[in-house]
């Protein structure tokens, strides 16, 4: 068990070792699994951010499984190299807290990214991004598909969905504000996680609101089938989908024009802030709630009383890198 | 064709054209010709799904794994015709077949021959067919742009002015119609529903046949996959989750008997376009999500009310009793 972990760790070395000869700072990034091509692109991001900071060598390594168990294993590991700092996307937010606590305790800096681990077992989180940042890139998208004015529509998962709930309720928050006061919020429906589901309710709101100009969807499942829905009734054109979903699922349909932009978090972008914030913690020697840290051309990140903080707003795709990312993830 | 039709088909059939008017009073647009055509499509895999369902529970089982069998299906075919886009668009609905068939004969298998209880049978093979869609994916999806062609256009097919959807819908459904009121086969599922072990004694292979209803059963639901998957652009996991038990719905409102024996192809029908419709139409005049889960429960409740009240003889018989200790059987 410990060969078939270190045997790719090893390899992950030796593809960074030649880049970067006198290396002093080791930062290791422990994805949710390996093979997962969101994490890959975390991982490129990561190396940009070593190249430009330099001296700094990214390890790259995680369980082939999505198990917290797999991630102590790695991260045992990655104690026993007395690695500078580790990033982890982790399986389980308490499972994985005693571990991290051992690897503080030898001094290695422990932070995790887009999913986090709690907080006694981790010295900041970085969120791949804000709720507010969230619904103001959704009506933005919006805006630009449509212009600044005419009647929209929501379809989300269940009414229960946290994560949903909480991007509706910050739009309807922009909704009130001078800036978007043209969108006009006729319903929000729910697609239950289901494809037919969000289908039938897209089909819906098309009948009962002829004058719908766009429908946000802030989940995968219905931004898909609100896409396909729109399509299929000969809508494109007069009807945009936008919302939060990705890219390999959404290309065709931002091709046919059903969808001309939509948004979901940058895997680089995240991989680079995540790497710039390990070097800070280590440079810093920890950090504390209101310390505000450096992530190069990402800016700079502010963290709050729970050392958590994000990256400011999802990323945009459309016709010109929606192929690219497709690709990707 | 309306003789045929006995009075409970016909209030019925009344209701559900009641329940187009209804909706069409309210949202016109519901009942134009693109609204009907759409509703139709809507309606064919419920369908499908309905006749298939109405003659396991007519033998008094139950197969509550017709939806992973259509999600795993689906995810077969659509992972072959992205690795094999070339192929014409008339081989996945066959390969569809064959697998859903072979799915089903598992379950046939373990109840005919082992005289495990459906229910627990196919409880099991659900989560089977559910977890086997991970491994062969990978967990991960099929999505629009990755489809070929021809794949998607099958939903748009139009055949006389109305949808392939439709005319495969009215095929399977009299098709059912023909071998239930027409075959000896057919015939003799009533006499098993009525009392296996009557229809034992008169000559009826009863493993032979309940074998062969799970393996037409799991075609119809194969079937299914195919159509769900073209249209809706899309195969995961979770494709269908929790639609089993609107097939089995469909039928009770469709007067099926839940205990067995007793029920019309026509019946499950009309049940399942009664069922389709109300999903399709709750939306489409305003009623927000909490209230059409409820609103839902409470007409197939009130339909199995109508079935217990309007029912005389408690089951129907096409072969009479055996003597009383048999009967006791």
């Amino acid at each position: 068990m410990k060969l078939k972990t270190l045997l790719p760790l090893a390899l992950a070395g030796a593809m960074v070792a030649g880049a970067a000869a006198a290396d002093d700072v080791r930062i290791a990034m422990v994805p949710k699994s390996l093979g997962n091509a969101f994490f890959e692109a975390a991982r490129d991001g990561g190396m940009e951010a070593a190249k430009e900071i330099g001296g700094v060598e990214i390890i790259f390594n995680a369980p082939a499984v999505v198990t917290a168990e797999g991630q102590i294993e790695v991260i045992n590991a990655l104690i026993a190299q007395r690695v500078d700092a580790i990033v982890v996307s982790s399986n389980d937010p308490d499972a994985l807290v005693p571990i991290s606590k051992k690897a503080m305790q030898r001094g290695i800096k422990v932070m995790s990214f887009d999913s986090a681990i709690a907080p006694d077992g981790r010295m900041l989180h970085l969120h791949p991004a804000t709720a507010p940042g969230a619904a103001k890139s959704m009506l933005e998208m919006t805006v630009d598909a449509i212009g600044p004015e005419g009647e929209i529509a929501i379809v989300s998962e269940t009414p229960q969905s946290t994560n949903q709930n909480e991007w509706i309720a910050e739009m309807e928050k922009l909704l009130a504000t001078e800036e978007f006061s043209g969108l006009k919020l006729v319903q929000t429906a729910y697609g239950m996680g289901q494809s037919d589901k969000s289908y039938r309710e897209t089909i819906a709101l098309l009948r009962r609101y002829p004058d719908l100009k766009a429908i946000i969807a802030p989940s995968t499942v219905a931004i898909s089938a609100a896409a396909k829905a729109v399509e299929d009734q000969g809508m494109v054109g007069k009807v945009y989908v936008t919302g939060l979903g990705l890219p390999s699922e959404l290309a065709g349909y931002v091709h046919n024009g059903s969808v001309k932009s939509f948004a979901i978090w940058n895997p680089i972008d995240l991989g680079y802030a995540a790497t710039y914030l390990a070097y800070d913690l280590i440079q810093n020697d920890g950090a504390k709630a209101g310390d505000t840290l450096d992530a190069g051309r990402m800016g700079s990140f502010t963290l709050d009383d729970k050392l958590e903080t994000s990256l400011p707003q999802p990323f945009i795709y459309d016709a010109t890198n929606v192929d690219e990312f497709a690709e990707i993830f | 064709m309306l003789n045929v039709l006995k009075s409970r088909e016909a209030l019925l059939a009344a209701s559900w054209l009641a329940l187009i008017a209804l909706a069409g009073s309210i949202t016109p647009n519901f009942v134009s010709i693109q609204g009907l055509r759409d509703l139709m499509t809507d309606l064919s895999i419920l369908v499908v799904l309905a006749v298939a369902q109405m003659i396991v529970i007519l033998i008094r089982g139950i197969d509550l794994s017709v939806a992973a069998n259509l999600a795993f299906t689906g995810m077969v075919v659509a992972l072959l015709s992205v690795a094999n886009p070339g192929l014409p668009t008339v081989v996945w609905p066959l390969v569809c077949i064959v697998v859903g068939a072979m799915v089903g004969m598992l379950n046939g298998a373990l109840i005919a021959e082992l005289q495990i209880p459906p229910i627990v049978v196919t409880l099991g093979t659900m989560s089977i067919w559910r977890g086997m869609i991970f491994v062969i994916s990978g967990g991960s999806w099929v999505v629009q742009h990755q489809f070929p062609e021809g794949y998607l256009a099958v939903p748009r097919t139009q055949i006389l002015g109305l949808t392939l959807f439709f005319w495969i819908g009215l095929t399977v459904a009299a098709g059912m119609w023909l071998v239930m009121t027409q075959t000896r086969f057919g015939r003799e599922l009533y006499g098993m529903g009525g009392n296996p072990r009557a229809a034992q004694y008169a000559g009826v292979r009863v493993k032979h046949h309940e074998f062969w209803v799970y393996t037409i059963t799991g075609a119809l639901a194969g079937l299914s996959g195919w159509l769900w998957t073209s249209r809706y652009a899309m195969a995961n996991t979770d494709v269908a989750a929790g639609f089993e038990l609107q097939t089995v719905a469909a039928c009770v409102i469709g007067g099926v008997a839940i205990a067995g024996g007793a029920g019309t192809v026509i019946g499950a029908v009309f049940g399942a376009l009664f069922l389709g419709t109300l999903y399709n139409i709750l939306p489409v005049i305003g009623v927000s999500q909490f209230w059409q889960q409820a609103l839902s429960g409470a007409i197939i409740l009130l339909a199995v009310y109508f079935n217990m009240i309007s029912r005389k003889p408690p089951v129907r018989r096409i072969l009479p009793l055996a003597s009383p200790q048999g009967a006791g059987e």
